[in-house]
C-alpha cells in the first residue's frame, strides 16, 4: 500500500482538457518535483489530490483511505494534507502566530495554550520566532511563505503540496524558503510544483516531467538530469537549467 | 420666557430622545444580522435562496421607508396583524436597513481574496468554520465604513416613524410646540442640534474603531 496514490486523473475546464490520465504513487517521507511548461496541469493535479478542484475523473489514495470517495470526510483527509501556495494566502486578520495556530485550534480542536506553544515551535522552525505577533501586512514575501509553510506543518501532515512556493517571491527571498523545504525533506512527504531546478536537483527522490497535461517522463534527478530518454524532457531541462542556472 | 419654556421642555424632547436611540439601536441590529446573513446567502447559498434574496433587496430598497412604514403598519392589521407603533417601525427600519447593509457585506466578501476561503479549506476548515473564522471577521472588519453611514441614516430615519404615531424625538417636538407656537423655530432647531450632535459624534467613534481594526494591506491607498 503506497501513502499516496493517484490514478487515471482526468480534468477538463470548459473545452480544455487540463490533466488526461495521471497516475503516480509516492511513499512515505519521499520529496517529488513536478516541473514542466506552465499551463500544463502541474497545479490543477495539486488541486485535484486534496480535493480543492476534484477530477472529473480519477481516485486518490491516502494511507489506504479513498480521498475521492464521496463518503470519505474531506475536511479529515484535508487535515493530513498540507498545502503551501504560491500567494501565500495568509489569514490577513491574523498575526503570524494565530495563522499558524488557528488550525490547532478550531479544526483539531486544541487547548488555545496548547496551540500556541505549537505554533510557536513551528515559526521557529521555520526561523519565523520573532514575527509572531506581525501581521502578513507587515512581513516581506519570504516571511510569509514560511508562514504558510509552518501553518502546514503545524496540522502534522502526512505530505504537504506546495503549488509554485517561490514563483512570487523576489529572487533575494526565495533562498530562506528553499531552506525551509530542505530542512523538513524526509520528514514529511513533499510533493512541489516548481521551476527551481536546484531545489528539484538536490532534494527530490524523483522528478516528474508533465507536459499537455500527461507525465512524459519520471526519474531521479541523476536520471532526468544527465539521461532522459524522452526527447523533449531533454529539450525542457536544457533550456531551464541554462535559463536558471545550474545549482 | 421663550427660553425658560424652551429649557422646561428639554426633559420632553429627552424621553423623545431615549425612544430615538432604542428605535436606532434595535432596528440597527435587526438589519446587521439578516444583512449578513443575505449576503452569505447570496454568495454561498445556492440559485434559489439566492434568487429570493435578492427579491427581497430590489423591493426594500425600491420602496420609500414612509410608505413601509405604512404597509406594515396599517396594512398589517388589516390582515389581522396589530403591531404597536413601536415595534412597526423597528420591523420598517430593520428589513430596510438589512436590504442595504446586505450589499455592504457582500462587496466586503466579494473584495476578500478567493485564496483566504481555499486555505481556510486546504487546512481541513468545513465552509461554515471558515466562514466564521476566516471571513466574517474579515467581513466586519471591511464594513466598518459602510456600516457607520449606515448607522447614521437609521439614525436620520426614524424621524420618519413619526408618521405611524411612534412618540420618538420629532413626535415630542411636535407635542411642545403645537401648545406653543412660537416656539416652533427653537424646537425644530433644538432638534436638528440634537441630530447633528449624535450623527457627528457616531462618526467620530466609529471612525476610531475603523483606524484599530483595518487590515493593513488591503485598502487601496490613493495619493493626492
Amino acid at each position: 500500500m503506497h501513502m499516496l496514490e493517484v490514478k487515471d486523473i482526468h480534468k477538463t475546464y470548459g473545452k480544455t482538457v487540463v490533466l488526461d490520465g495521471v497516475s503516480f504513487s509516492m511513499e512515505k517521507g519521499e520529496t517529488k518535483v513536478i516541473i514542466g511548461p506552465s499551463g500544463t496541469g502541474k497545479s490543477t493535479l495539486l488541486r485535484c489530490i486534496n480535493q480543492l478542484s476534484p477530477p472529473d475523473k480519477g481516485r486518490v489514495w491516502l494511507d489506504g483511505v479513498e480521498v475521492t470517495d464521496k463518503k470519505t470526510n474531506i475536511n479529515d483527509i484535508r487535515q493530513k494534507i498540507g498545502f503551501v501556495f504560491q500567494e501565500f494566502n495568509l489569514f490577513n486578520h491574523l498575526t503570524a502566530l494565530k495563522n499558524v495556530s488557528i488550525g490547532l485550534e478550531k479544526v483539531k480542536n486544541m487547548e488555545k495554550e496548547e496551540a500556541l506553544k505549537k505554533a510557536q515551535d513551528e515559526l521557529k522552525r521555520v526561523g519565523l520566532k520573532d514575527q509572531a505577533d506581525q501581521y502578513p501586512a507587515q512581513l516581506s514575501g519570504g516571511q510569509k511563505q514560511r508562514v504558510g509553510i509552518a501553518r502546514a506543518l503545524a496540522m502534522d501532515p502526512i505530505i504537504i503540496l506546495f503549488d509554485e512556493p517561490t514563483s512570487a517571491l523576489d529572487p533575494e527571498l526565495i533562498g530562506d524558503v528553499l531552506e525551509v523545504m530542505k530542512s523538513i525533506a524526509g520528514e514529511v512527504s513533499m510533493l512541489v510544483v516548481t521551476h527551481e531546478m536546484g531545489f528539484a536537483r538536490n532534494v527530490a527522490d524523483e522528478i516528474i516531467f508533465m507536459e499537455h497535461g500527461k507525465i512524459i517522463e519520471k526519474g531521479t534527478p541523476n536520471q532526468m538530469f544527465k539521461n532522459p530518454k524522452i526527447k523533449r524532457t531533454k529539450e525542457f531541462l536544457g533550456k531551464i537549467s541554462s535559463l536558471y542556472g545550474e545549482e | 420666557m421663550a427660553i425658560e419654556t424652551l429649557i422646561g421642555s428639554l426633559p420632553q424632547l429627552f424621553e423623545g430622545l431615549k425612544i430615538t436611540v432604542g428605535l436606532t439601536i434595535v432596528s440597527l441590529i435587526l438589519g446587521s444580522v439578516l444583512g449578513i446573513l443575505m449576503a452569505l446567502g447570496r454568495v454561498y447559498g445556492r440559485k434559489p435562496l439566492s434568487f429570493l434574496i435578492y427579491i427581497y433587496e430590489k423591493i426594500f430598497r425600491g420602496i420609500p421607508l414612509l410608505v413601509i412604514f405604512f404597509l406594515i403598519y396599517f396594512c398589517l392589521s388589516q390582515i389581522g396583524i396589530n403591531l404597536n407603533p413601536f415595534t412597526a417601525a423597528i420591523l420598517g427600519l430593520g428589513l430596510r436597513s438589512a436590504a442595504y447593509q446586505a450589499q455592504i457585506y457582500r462587496s466586503s466578501i466579494n473584495s476578500i481574496p478567493e485564496g483566504q476561503m481555499i486555505a481556510a479549506c486546504s487546512i481541513g476548515m468545513s465552509k461554515i468554520k471558515a466562514i466564521r473564522y476566516v471571513i466574517l471577521p474579515q467581513i466586519l472588519r471591511l464594513s466598518i465604513p459602510g456600516w457607520s453611514n449606515e448607522f447614521t441614516i437609521v439614525l436620520k430615519d426614524t424621524s420618519i416613524a413619526f408618521s405611524i404615531g411612534v412618540i420618538e424625538l420629532m413626535r415630542q417636538g411636535r407635542y411642545i410646540y403645537a401648545l406653543d407656537h412660537e416656539l416652533v423655530l427653537q424646537v425644530l432647531l433644538v432638534i436638528a442640534l440634537i441630530y447633528f450632535i449624535m450623527v457627528i459624534s457616531i462618526n467620530k467613534g466609529l471612525s476610531y474603531l475603523e483606524k484599530k481594526y483595518k487590515m493593513s494591506g488591503l485598502e487601496v491607498e490613493i495619493k493626492r
